[in-house]
C-alpha cells in the first residue's frame, strides 16, 4: 500500500454532436442571440503581415465531406508572437490580433474557409525554431475527443525540413498531410482526412 | 510566469476515437496512432476572453431568448467550478453551453424531431469563471430526444459544455447528464467512455442546497481540465 496521490482526473470528453453550432456559432444554426459572436475575426483589421485565406474540406473514411464540423484555429501573429501572457514577447503582439477563431462547414457542401494573417516562425524547445503553423482543433458528431493537428505552409521549405514536430513523423510520406497547397497568391487549400488513404497526422499534444 | 508542460492526457480514460456502438464514430475515427509531442509555446498558450466579449444575459437561458414570456419547462440552476488536475481553480475561462428545450427539440435548422420549438427558448449560453473558477447558468431542464443510431436510440437529457482553460491543449467539450436518468446507462454516446466511474463524473447531482425556493432546482457540475507540472520546459539544459 501507499499513500494516495491527490490529483484530480480530467473530465471525460464527449462528442460535440450535430448541433454544435447552436452553442458555438448560433448564427449558423439559424438564429441570432448574442450581440457578439466569438471567433469570426482572427487577426483584426490592423495586424501587419500577409493576409491569407485558407479553404478546405474535412473528409471521412469513405471520402465524403463531413458537413457538421467545427474547427478552431490558434496561431501566432506575423512576428511569431502569441497573444497570451506566457509568451515572453506577448506585450509586442500586433494590435488587435486575437490569434483564435472558429469556423464551421457549409451544411450542403462541407466547405470551410477563413481569413487571417500568415504567422511567423515560432520558438520551439531547446532553441529550435518551429516553421509557421496554425494549430487546429476539430470537433463534430462522431468525434469523441477533439482532434488536434497543425497546418504548415508549402513555401517555407527550409523551415519545414527543420521543424521539430514534422521531424517526429516516422512515415515521411505522411508529412504532406500537414502542409497546405498554395492555390493562388494568398490562398491555400488544406483538406483534412479523418481516416483511410492520406489520413491526416493528428497530434496528442 | 514559468512556462511548464501540461500533464499528458489520459487516453485510456478518455473515450477511444473508434467505438462501433456509436455508429458515426466508425467513419470519423482516425486509425493511425496519434503523434505524441512534447509541448511548445504553441500548446501551452491559448485564447483569452474577457467580460467585454459577453452580454449581460448570456448566462441566463431563461431570459436570453425570451420573446413573449419565460420558456416552458423545469427551471434549474447549473453551477460548479472549473478546476485542473492539480485541484486548482481555473479562473477567467470561457464556458459555453447548448441544449435542447424541455421537449427535447433543438433550435437548429437540421433538427426535425416532432417536439415543438419553444418560442422563448434559444438553448445556448456562455459565461466566464470568476477568480475561484466558479460559474453558473440558469436554464430549463432539457428533454430526452431520439436520434438515428439504432432505430430506438434516445439521448438522456443533457447539456453540451465547452471549456477553454488557459492553454489550447486544455480545450475540452463534454456533456452534462442529470442524476437519476435511466437513459444514461443505455446511451451509446455515454458508453464510449470506458469506465463506469468516469461516466459518473459527467452526471450532475441534484444540489438541493443551491436550489432557490419557489423558483429553481439546482444541479452541480464541476469540470476538471488537464493539470500542469511545476518544472521548467528546459530542465535539461547544457546537454544533460
Ligand atoms: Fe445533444
Amino acid at each position: 500500500m501507499a499513500q494516495p496521490l491527490d490529483y484530480l482526473q480530467e473530465t471525460p470528453s464527449q462528442t460535440a454532436g450535430p448541433y454544435v453550432h447552436i452553442g458555438l456559432a448560433p448564427g449558423a444554426a439559424g438564429f441570432s442571440i448574442f450581440e457578439r459572436e466569438l471567433g469570426w475575426d482572427i487577426a483584426g483589421p490592423d495586424a501587419p503581415g500577409e493576409r491569407i485565406r485558407i479553404e478546405g474540406l474535412v473528409l471521412d473514411g469513405t471520402g465524403a465531406p463531413v458537413k457538421d464540423v467545427l474547427l478552431e484555429v490558434w496561431q501566432a501573429d506575423a512576428a511569431g508572437i502569441y497573444p497570451h501572457p506566457e509568451d515572453p514577447r506577448h506585450a509586442q503582439v500586433a494590435q488587435g490580433f486575437r490569434g483564435w477563431g472558429r469556423v464551421i462547414t457549409d451544411f450542403d457542401s462541407g466547405a470551410w474557409g477563413f481569413d487571417t494573417v500568415k504567422p511567423g516562425p515560432v520558438p520551439g524547445r531547446m532553441g529550435r525554431v518551429q516553421a509557421p503553423h496554425l494549430n487546429l482543433w476539430i470537433v463534430a458528431r462522431g468525434i469523441n475527443v477533439g482532434l488536434s493537428t497543425r497546418m504548415y505552409f508549402p513555401e517555407d521549405e527550409a523551415l519545414l525540413a527543420a521543424d521539430p514536430v514534422l521531424s517526429l513523423i516516422e512515415q515521411r510520406h505522411r508529412v504532406p498531410t500537414l502542409v497546405a497547397r498554395k492555390k493562388a497568391a494568398g490562398t491555400y487549400r488544406f483538406d483534412i482526412r479523418l481516416q483511410g488513404d492520406g489520413e491526416t497526422v493528428f497530434l496528442d499534444v | 510566469m514559468t512556462p511548464a508542460e501540461y500533464f499528458q492526457r489520459d487516453r485510456e480514460m478518455q473515450p477511444p476515437a473508434y467505438h462501433p456502438g456509436y455508429k458515426t464514430s466508425v467513419p470519423r475515427s482516425p486509425r493511425q496512432a496519434l503523434l505524441s509531442l512534447e509541448q511548445s509555446i504553441s500548446e501551452i498558450t491559448g485564447p483569452t476572453f474577457g467580460h467585454g466579449d459577453l452580454g449581460p444575459l448570456d448566462h441566463d437561458l431563461i431570459k436570453n431568448y425570451a420573446k413573449t414570456g419565460d420558456p416552458v419547462g423545469e427551471r434549474i440552476i447549473v453551477h460548479g467550478r472549473v478546476l485542473d488536475e492539480n485541484d486548482r481553480p481555473v479562473p477567467e475561462t470561457l464556458v459555453e453551453v447548448w441544449q435542447a428545450n424541455a421537449g427535447g427539440r433543438y433550435r437548429h435548422k437540421k433538427d426535425t424531431y416532432l417536439a415543438p420549438i419553444d418560442p422563448n427558448f434559444g438553448g445556448c449560453g456562455r459565461t466566464i469563471t470568476d477568480e475561484n473558477g466558479y460559474y453558473y447558468f440558469r436554464t430549463i431542464k432539457p428533454g430526452a430526444y431520439p436520434w438515428r443510431n439504432y432505430v430506438n436510440s434516445w439521448r438522456p437529457a443533457h447539456i453540451h459544455v465547452s471549456v477553454f482553460g488557459r492553454a489550447f491543449c486544455q480545450r475540452l467539450i463534454t456533456q452534462l447528464y442529470f442524476e437519476g436518468d435511466p437513459l444514461i446507462a443505455k446511451c451509446p454516446i455515454v458508453n464510449t467512455i470506458p469506465g463506469l466511474a468516469d461516466i459518473g463524473r459527467l452526471v450532475a447531482p441534484l444540489d438541493i442546497n443551491a436550489a432557490i425556493p419557489f423558483d429553481s432546482l439546482a444541479y452541480k457540475f464541476d469540470i476538471v481540465l488537464r493539470g500542469r507540472r511545476s518544472t521548467l520546459f528546459e530542465n535539461r539544459l547544457e546537454g544533460n
